[in-house]
C-alpha cells in the first residue's frame, strides 16, 4: 500500500556534505512555500565542511504544524555511508528515490516500498561538460524529478531558480536545464507511481521563510546595536555575519564609512568584553555565542551584574556538555545562564519561538538591558538560529524611540539639586542613574567597578553596605518581572488539572500533541514561557493546575529545576518532558510521554 | 578604603592651559604600601596630563586587576574609569574605544594582569592597534597575594622569600615590538624626568602605545637579589637616547646639531627629538630595536626610553573603517533603516 496524500508528508535527502546539496534542497522546501503550504526544513549536518553525511528533512502540512515530525516517507538517498539505514528507517508504503548509477545491494529487500532509480550520474555526464557542475547539478536533477512526482507546479521552481540567479542568468541557464532533465525523466519513467502530492494552498499569505539568526542579526540592526564582539562558534557564526551583511547595507554614512564596528575577537571573553565595554560607554553591544562560549563569559557576566552595565547576549543553544554535538540542537543552557557567574547573580533571559520573535525580543532587547542596566541574554537554538522556519514578517513602528533608561546627560547633572550617586537608588525601583564618560566636563565622573562599591561608586568593604547593594539588586530583579515579555497563557478548559509549559522551539511540537491528545479527550491548558524573570502569572498558573508538563529540550529538566526554584513550586507537581538527542522535539514524543504518564497503572510524577 | 583628598587649593597653583592646576589632575589618597613605585607612576600620569592640558572629562581610565589596576583611583579623579576583571582589561578598553572614538584612553596594568592572566588579550590589542596608552606597572610579583613571582620576573632574580625564579621571563616591550606595536618605550618609576615626557609621547600617539614601567615592589621584591629592585634597576638602566617631547602647538626654540638628533612627528603634531647615547639604535626599525633589547639583555643591562615608533600604522577603526563620528552619539535616524525597508527586505524572504 503507497503512502498517499496531499501537502502531508516527510521527505528527507540525504546527501554527503560539501556535495553542493544544501542549495537544491532549499530550492525544494522554498518551492513548496511559495506554493503557499506550510513546510518546515530541519538541516540535520554533522561538525565537517566535507565528506560526512549530512541530512535535510523537510515537512510539510497544510494544517500548520511545523514542529518535526519524525520519521519519513520519502528519502532521496545521494550518500552511500548511510544508503542501508536510509532505507530501511524509511515508513511502509514510502518512497526510496536513488541515483542508478549504482545498483542497490542484494540485500535491499523491501517490498513495502516504492523504488524511484533515476540515472543522475549518467543524466549529469551526458548533459553537462563541465565535470564540478555535473556533480552539483545531480542536486538539481532529482528536484525536478520530485517536481514531478509529486505534481508541483513547475514554474515556482524554475521562478525561484531565476529569481536566485537574478544577477547571474548564466548560472541559471544549466540549473533550469538540471531541473527540466529531472521533471522528464520522472515524466517518462514514473507517471502515476507517487501517490503523495504538493498542491498550491493559500494559508500562507503574509508569511516568510526565513532562519532565526538572520532576524536575530535584523533586530540588532533595528535595535540600534553599533559595537558587536564575537568569536566563531556554530551555530551562531551567522548571526554576526548576517549583521555584518545588513550593516553593510544599512550601516553607512555619507563617505561610506561604516556605523558599526564588528570585531571578531581571540576568545570569548574578549567578545563579551568588547561588548561591555561599549555599552559602558554608551553605545549599544552584543555578542552571539553558544554555551561553551557562555561558559567563558560567567566571569564578564558577574561583572556586568555587580556593576550593572547593559549588554544583550545571544546564546544559540547547541548540543552539551562540553563539545557535545556542536551541530545539534538542544535548550540545555538554562540554568547556565539564569545563573551565571560565581556569587550571588540572576540575568533577565528572553525565549524566542519563531524568527519573528528572534527580531522583536533582540531589538527590545536593547532597551531592556539599558532600562534594567544589567546583561540580557536571548535564549535561541541551533534548531530556531539556523533553519528555515515559516512565520509572519517582523515589522517596525517608525515613531518608535529607544529606550535609553537612566542615563544622566550633561544637563540634567548640572540640573541635580542632590549629590548624584551611580548607585543611589532615586526611584525605589531599585535602577540608578548612570552617566556616559564625556557628558560633563566636571560632573558624573564615576569609577566602575567589579569589586564591593557604595551607592557613591566608591570601594568599601563595609559589610552593611555590601549587603545593601546587593538587596538593591534583588529589588532590581523584581522590577525586571514588570518589563519581560509577559508568558503566553491558553486555558481551552477552565476545569483541567493539566497544565503545560514549555518555551522557544519546543513551541510547535508542544501545540501539536495537545492538539492531538486534546483530540482524545485529553484537555490541557498551556503557558509559553518568554521571559525570565518568571512573573506572577506564571506561579498561578502552575497553582491553578494538579500537575504541569514542562516540556524541553534537554536531559535534567532544567526549566523545571528554575520553575521550582523560583516559583517555589513542590516538585511533584511538574513533570517533566524532555528530549534531548540532539534533534528538535516531535509533537509525538510528547503525546507519547504525557499519554504514558496518564495511564492509571502506571502513577509517575504527581499525575492524578 | 580610599579617601579623598582635602579640597584646598593654594591660590598660586601654576594652572596649565585650560585653567586647571596639578590638583585637578589628581585622585583619592592612595592605599598602596609606603613606598610602592606605582605611586610615582600615578605621579607622573598626573604630572603628564596637567602639562599637555587635557580635558580630565575628556579621559578615560582602564584597569584591570591587582596592585596596578588600584590605581586609576589615585589619579585623574574627574575622570571615568573602569577597574575591570584580572587580565581582560584590553577587551573592555577595546569596546569603549569603539564607542567613542574620541575620548584618551589611559589603561593601567601590572605584570600578573598583562603577562600571565591577560597575555591573551594584550597580545591581540597590539595586533588591533588600539589607539590607546597602556602601562604597565612591573614589579616582577604578585604584590596582592603577597609576593608570588610574576612572569616577568628575570630567571635567578628573588623577592622576600629568597627563593630565585626558575623561569623564563617575557620580556613585553620585545613582544609588542614583534607583534607590531607603533610605540613602545620602557620607563622606570624612580626617574620622573624620563618618565613623564615618555607618558606624553605615548599620548600623542595614535595607536597602541605600551610604557612598561619598571615599578619595584617595596615590600615584596626591593631585595639585594631582585632585579626589579630600586638600586638594581638604578645601577643597569641604559636609554636608548634622551629627548625631548614638544607637544603640539608649541614653538620649537631649541636647534639640534645635525646628525645627533633624530626628529619624529606624532600623529596629533607633537614632535619628539632623539638625541641618540647609541648610535647602533633606530627606534624607527624594528629589528634594530629587538636587537637591541636583546644586546643589552645578554649584557644583563635594562634598556630605558622609546625603543620603538612607527607612526605610519592604522588604528583599530581606521581598519575597520568606522564613522569619524563617535558610535555613541548616533541616534534613531543614522540607525535604524525603518519599517519600509524592512518590508521590502521581506520580500526576499518569501
Amino acid at each position: 500500500m503507497k503512502l498517499q496524500g496531499v501537502n502531508d508528508f516527510v521527505i528527507r535527502f540525504a546527501n554527503v556534505n560539501g556535495s553542493g546539496s544544501a542549495s537544491a534542497n532549499a530550492l525544494f522546501a522554498k518551492s513548496v512555500f511559495r506554493l503557499g503550504v506550510p513546510v518546515s526544513p530541519k538541516n540535520i549536518f554533522p561538525s565537517n565542511i566535507q565528506g560526512l553525511p549530512t541530512w535535510y528533512e523537510v515537512r510539510i502540512n497544510e494544517k500548520g504544524n511545523l514542529g518535526r515530525r519524525g520519521g519519513y516517507d520519502v528519502v532521496v538517498a545521494m550518500n552511500g555511508q548511510t544508503l542501508k539505514k536510509d532505507y530501511e528507517d524509511l515508513a511502509p508504503g514510502g518512497y526510496f528515490m536513488y541515483d542508478s548509477a549504482r545498483q542497490l545491494p542484494a540485500d535491499f529487500a523491501r517490498d513495502d516500498i516504492t523504488l524511484i532509480d533515476i540515472p543522475l550520474t549518467q543524466i549529469c555526464n551526458r548533459e553537462f561538460e563541465d565535470p564540478k557542475l555535473r556533480q552539483l547539478l545531480k542536486n538539481i536533477v532529482y528536484v525536478g524529478a520530485l517536481a514531478h512526482l509529486f505534481d508541483m507546479e513547475f514554474s515556482v521552481l524554475t521562478d525561484s531558480i531565476l529569481s536566485q540567479y537574478k544577477k547571474k542568468p548564466k548560472l541559471g541557464e544549466p540549473n533550469i536545464k538540471a531541473l527540466k532533465l529531472g521533471f522528464e525523466y520522472a515524466a517518462t519513467h514514473f507517471q502515476d507511481t507517487c501517490q503523495l502530492k504538493v498542491k498550491r494552498s493559500n494559508p500562507l499569505i503574509r508569511h516568510i521563510l526565513m532562519d532565526g539568526n538572520t532576524a536575530t542579526a535584523l533586530g540588532a540592526v533595528y535595535g540600534g546595536a553599533t559595537v558587536a564582539g564575537w568569536y566563531p562558534i556554530t551555530p551562531s557564526t551567522s548571526v554576526i555575519e548576517a549583521f555584518e551583511r545588513f550593516s553593510g547595507q544599512y550601516r553607512k554614512d555619507e563617505s561610506g564609512k561604516k556605523r558599526v564596528a564588528i570585531l571578531q575577537a581571540e576568545d570569548e571573553l574578549t567578545a563579551l568584553g568588547i561588548a561591555l565595554g561599549a555599552s559602558w560607554n554608551g553605545a549599544r553591544a552584543f555578542t552571539a555565542t553558544s554555551g561553551p562560549g557562555i561558559s567563558l563569559m560567567n566571569e564578564f557576566l558577574g561583572l556586568a551584574y555587580f556593576a550593572e552595565i547593559p549588554v544583550v547576549l545571544i546564546d544559540v543553544q547547541r548540543t552539551g556538555p562540553s563539545t557535545g554535538m556542536p551541530t545539534r540542537t538542544q535548550q540545555s543552557d538554562i540554568l547556565l545562564c539564569a545563573y551565571a557567574s560565581h556569587g550571588d547573580t540572576r540575568h533577565v533571559l528572553l525565549f524566542p519561538c519563531d524568527p519573528k520573535e528572534c527580531f522583536d525580543m533582540t531589538a527590545d532587547a536593547f532597551d531592556l538591558a539599558e532600562r534594567l542596566q544589567t546583561p540580557v541574554i536571548i535564549m535561541s537554538d541551533l534548531d530556531l538560529g539556523m533553519n528555515d522556519h515559516i512565520c509572519l514578517p517582523p515589522e517596525w513602528d517608525d515613531g518608535r524611540t529607544y529606550n535609553r533608561g537612566k542615563v544622566l546627560d550633561g544637563n540634567q547633572l548640572e540640573s541635580l539639586t542632590e549629590k548624584w550617586g551611580r548607585y543611589l537608588d532615586k526611584d525605589g525601583d531599585g535602577i540608578c542613574y548612570r552617566t556616559i564618560p564625556g557628558a560633563h566636563p566636571k560632573l558624573g565622573s564615576y569609577f566602575t567597578r567589579g569589586s564591593s562599591h557604595d551607592e557613591f561608586a566608591a570601594y568599601t568593604e563595609d559589610n552593611d553596605t555590601y549587603q545593601r547593594i546587593m538587596l538593591r539588586l534583588s529589588k532590581k530583579w523584581q522590577t525586571a518581572k514588570t518589563l519581560v515579555p509577559k508568558p503566553h497563557i491558553k486555558i481551552s478548559d477552565t476545569g483541567a488539572g493539566y497544565g503545560a509549559v514549555f518555551f522557544g522551539t519546543s513551541t510547535q511540537a508542544s501545540h501539536e500533541a495537545l492538539e492531538t491528545l486534546g483530540s482524545q479527550g485529553i484537555m490541557i491548558n498551556t503557558l509559553r514561557l518568554r521571559g525570565f524573570p518568571f512573573q506572577d502569572e506564571v506561579k498561578a498558573f502552575i497553582d491553578r493546575h494538579n500537575t504541569v508538563f514542562v516540556i524541553e529540550q534537554n536531559r535534567d529538566g532544567q526549566m523545571r529545576t528554575l520553575l521550582i526554584n523560583e516559583c517555589g513550586i513542590r516538585p511533584d507537581k511538574l513533570v517533566s518532558i524532555t528530549h534531548f538527542d540532539g534533534l528538535p522535539i516531535t509533537a509525538e514524543h510528547i503525546s507519547d510521554a504525557i499519554q504514558q504518564m496518564l495511564k492509571p497503572e502506571t502513577p509517575q510524577g504527581g499525575a492524578q | 578604603m580610599s579617601s579623598p583628598r582635602p579640597s584646598f587649593r593654594h591660590p598660586d597653583l601654576p594652572k596649565n592651559d585650560l585653567g586647571y592646576t596639578r590638583r585637578d589632575y589628581e585622585g583619592a589618597a592612595s592605599t598602596l604600601c609606603a613606598g610602592c613605585g606605582h605611586d610615582s607612576i600615578s605621579n607622573a600620569i598626573i604630572n603628564a596630563c596637567f602639562e599637555l592640558s587635557l580635558e580630565p572629562s575628556g579621559i578615560a581610565k582602564m584597569s584591570g586587576i591587582g596592585c596596578s589596576s588600584k590605581t586609576p583611583a589615585y589619579f585623574l579623579g574627574k575622570s571615568h574609569g573602569f577597574n575591570s576583571v584580572h587580565g581582560r582589561m584590553p577587551s573592555i578598553a577595546t569596546g569603549a574605544n569603539m564607542a567613542n572614538r574620541d575620548l584618551v584612553y589611559i589603561g593601567v596594568s601590572g605584570d600578573g594582569d598583562t603577562a600571565s592572566i591577560g597575555m591573551g588579550q594584550f597580545v591581540h590589542i597590539v595586533r588591533r592597534n588600539l589607539n590607546m596608552v597602556y602601562i604597565v606597572m612591573n614589579n616582577g610579583c604578585y604584590g596582592l597575594t603577597k609576593g608570588q613571582d610574576s612572569a616577568t620576573a628575570d630567571r635567578g632574580s628573588a623577592g622576600k622569600k629568597g627563593r630565585p625564579n626558575p623561569f623564563e621571563s617575557i620580556d613585553l616591550c620585545e613582544l609588542a615590538i614583534a607583534l607590531g606595536a607603533g610605540f613602545v618605550a620602557r620607563g622606570f618609576s624612580g626617574d620622573k624626568e624620563q618618565l613623564v615626557p615618555l607618558l606624553k609621547a605615548a599620548i600623542g600617539h595614535k595607536g597602541f602605545a605600551l610604557v612598561d614601567v619598571i615599578s619595584p615592589c617595596v615590600t615584596f621584591n626591593n631585595t639585594a637579589a631582585s632585579t626589579k629592585s630600586y638600586q638594581w634597576v638604578r645601577d643597569h638602566m641604559e636609554a636608548t637616547a634622551t629627548f625631548d617631547f614638544i607637544p603640539p602647538r608649541k614653538e620649537i626654540t631649541t636647534q639640534y646639531e645635525k646628525g645627533t638628533t633624530q626628529s619624529v612627528t606624532l600623529h596629533d603634531g607633537g614632535v619628539i627629538h632623539l638625541h641618540k647615547c647609541d648610535e647602533s639604535i633606530d627606534v624607527t626599525r624594528r629589528r634594530s630595536a629587538i636587537d637591541a633589547l636583546e644586546q643589552h639583555r645578554e649584557k644583563g643591562r635594562l634598556l630605558t626610553g622609546i625603543l620603538h615608533i612607527n607612526e605610519t600604522l592604522k588604528d583599530t577603526h581606521d581598519i575597520l573603517e568606522t564613522t569619524e563620528t563617535r558610535l555613541n552619539s548616533l541616534a534613531e535616524k543614522d540607525l535604524c533603516p525603518g519599517n519600509r525597508v524592512l518590508q521590502d527586505l521581506m520580500e526576499n524572504y518569501r
